[in-house]
């Protein structure tokens, strides 16, 4: 039983470590969909990883916990997936340091969606 | 109270009264709405902390999915902006 | 083992302050909206941890209807703002 109790320690520090690595790249990061990318994933990852020390570390609360598990695997990255089609919808620009490749990027967006409005 | 609930009250009050001052005076009601939201959250975590697990599962439950949902038809269907 | 959760409790109430921060800076509506989702998914780690500190199987049900409700707010959200809804 205590290679199990240090397995779940060892699983809990990794989920707390990925989750502070989340919101740092939450904080840091210079556009929307890097932000995306960062926070999603990273918290993702940690919030797995703590719930499942948790389950070691207590071994009858298991069932419940892969139950968690699952529905966060489910869910978050659907959220994430629907966030970033809205707001790419919503013309938002990611971070770019020349302007031009701005001006192209939204003119051809504006030309793919003048084709899609002309296929209809 | 051990060392854990006070750091996470501390935090909870801040983070509560930061929020709530951010929903009042915002012109833009989306983010009055996400900022809402941000106030149930923490929230939940608070009735969770003073050992009150079915109050705080009612406040997931509304407070995430129900009253976003009524508030987000409700901007749809008026405006976005508030006027100044 | 007491220090240990207090140390685990504290680093991921680090990343949530950062994430709030995030929240109040944000220039869009969309980063708002991402981290009210990284401040649902961390405070779900949060619940399980205090639940196994508290030694009560009944406290796990709140983070489980987070984790089965959380996402349909940002949904929702987010077809606002796709201009779908």
């Amino acid at each position: 039983m205590q290679i199990l109790n240090y397995t779940g320690y060892f699983f809990i520090s990794v989920g707390a470590v990925f989750l502070f690595l989340g919101g740092l790249g939450i904080l840091r990061m210079p556009d929307l969909y890097t932000r995306l990318q960062a926070g999603t994933k990273a918290s993702t990852l940690g919030a797995m990883s703590t719930i499942l020390g948790v389950g070691l570390l207590q071994p009858e609360w298991l069932l419940k916990i892969i139950i968690i598990i699952v529905f966060i695997a489910i869910a978050n990255p659907l959220s994430s997936h629907a966030l970033a089609r809205g707001s790419h919808k919503a013309r938002q620009l990611p971070y770019l340091k020349d302007e031009k490749i701005g001006d192209a990027y939204e003119s051809e967006t504006e030309n793919s969606e003048k084709n899609k409005e002309e296929d209809k | 109270m051990t060392n854990i609930e006070i750091i996470l009250t501390i935090i909870s009050l801040i983070v509560l009264i930061v929020a709530g001052f951010y929903a009042v005076f915002k012109k833009d009601l989306i983010h009055a709405v996400v900022a809402t939201s941000v106030i149930s959250l923490v929230l939940s975590l608070m009735f969770y902390l003073l050992q009150a697990p079915d109050v705080a599962l009612t406040e997931a439950a509304i407070g995430i999915a129900l009253s976003t949902i009524i508030f987000i038809i409700t901007i749809r269907n008026t405006k976005r902006f508030e006027d100044k | 083992m007491n220090l240990f959760f207090l140390i685990i409790i504290s680093v991921i109430s680090l990343g949530a302050i950062f994430a709030f921060i995030r929240f109040i800076k944000g220039p869009t509506a969309s980063d708002r909206v991402m981290a009210l989702d990284t401040l649902s998914v961390m405070l779900i780690a949060v619940l399980v941890v205090l639940g196994f500190l508290m030694k009560r199987y009944i406290y796990i049900d709140v983070s489980l209807i987070y984790a089965v409700l959380g996402f349909i707010g940002v949904i929702t959200i987010a077809r606002y703002l796709e201009g779908g809804i």
